[in-house]
């Protein structure tokens, strides 16, 4: 029986703040992946954009790493890393995949920093370097259909990077009210060629849910209770986070 | 100034089992109300509906109750009420609104004798009302032929009252303007939008179970536990 290829999944965003649509990407791209019997999901990672993203609104690196923390602490497969928030500068996505420890080819990732540190724990229960499989584990990007939309816009993204995130890693793509993930892929020749490369996992219940609105709510007090856990609530609260006041 | 109407408000319904969209319905309800100006919620009730109801894939009362009870845990104005679910037999909406309206009244402070330096009786704001809270699929219902009797839908609208939160693909305008009754009783039905449109369904979690897909963020860790404890809602169960 062939064994199944192991997987990480790693979402970009602002996680501003991070709400129950985010962590229910990930849930159902385990499940997709899960059910093509080809990949066995051993873990997922979230990594808060850089300060220096400049978007608007974004609150301090530190709070949207605190708050996904504390939103991860019922997950038993899904862990935050502030890396990417804690370097000096932005960088683009293809860097931060391509320097997440597990899918470096040797101890140091080439040319760019190294990330493994001695102080760093072993980042998923029961691999070792010892029980590494045959096939090392696959990383792969971890986003909605919105963000593969965005691959088209003009300037926006490198075509080499594109490239490398769909050839090198892979997609898994969950789809998203009003968004038809296909049309996209199809849309742009590099993604076409790559199409086996991205994976498109349907939500079933469709959910509008955004940071956005999880903003707007908290700004004119209104309640956001059950949109996110309740221990990230509490953090807004207790920071006074996204108030009619804060920027 | 005007004293605000103080309200709580009622859910009735299957609960199978209880997911954050109808935890959800509270807040959003609340918000709406407290918006207006007009009304103070001072409670929220579950109130999760009798198994002689037969609704196709029931889970036994109790467990639809512990499973709500869980999932309130962490709520600071919302309970569950099983009195409906423990009767004998299957009982209409509105005998449950006359009787968690009843034990509201009974439950207030009693206001006869000296005032003790308080303000006057006389002065007391009106008495709480107790206000449906559904759904717009569930106003929709009301003009299906046979299911509701007029007397109770009036009866709803105009003794209580009715705050309808929006659902996707529901206009619930056009029920209201479809119905003689509910169109009489307008200004007692409450239209709240959840502007985060969201088709979660005790159904759809239901179906994921059963498939074995995670249902982890579409209801309260403590009631997804409950349902592994207890084995429900598996491809074997009924």
């Amino acid at each position: 029986m062939k064994s199944r290829i192991p997987v990480v999944l790693l979402a970009c965003g602002s996680f501003n703040p991070i709400t129950n649509m985010h962590l229910r990407l990930f849930e159902v791209a385990r499940d997709h992946l899960h059910q093509t019997g080809l990949y066995q999901v051993i873990g997922g990672i979230i990594s808060p954009v850089n300060d220096n993203y400049r978007k608007k609104d974004l609150v301090a690196a530190h709070h949207r790493v605190a708050m996904a923390r504390l939103a991860l602490q019922t997950s038993d497969w899904v862990r935050v890393d502030p890396w990417e928030s804690e370097q000096v500068q932005w960088m683009e996505t293809v860097k931060v995949l391509s320097t997440e420890p597990l899918n470096c080819e040797n101890d140091t990732c080439g040319h760019l920093p190294q990330r493994l540190t001695q102080k760093r724990k072993p980042i998923f229960r029961g691999i070792s370097d010892m029980d590494r499989p045959i096939t090392g584990p696959e990383l792969k990007l971890l986003c909605g259909a919105d963000v593969l939309k965005t691959f088209q816009t003009p300037n926006l993204w490198k075509d080499a990077h594109v490239q490398e995130i769909v050839e090198k890693f892979g997609i898994v793509c969950v789809s998203r009210t009003g968004h038809n993930p296909k049309e996209y892929i199809s849309g742009s020749p590099i993604l076409h060629r790559y199409r086996h490369n991205i994976h498109l996992a349907r939500e079933p219940v469709q959910n509008e849910l955004s940071s956005t609105y999880v903003r707007q709510a908290l700004s004119q007090g209104h309640s956001v209770k059950y949109l996110l856990p309740d221990a990230v609530i509490a953090y807004i609260k207790d920071h006074n986070l996204y108030t009619r006041d804060s920027s």
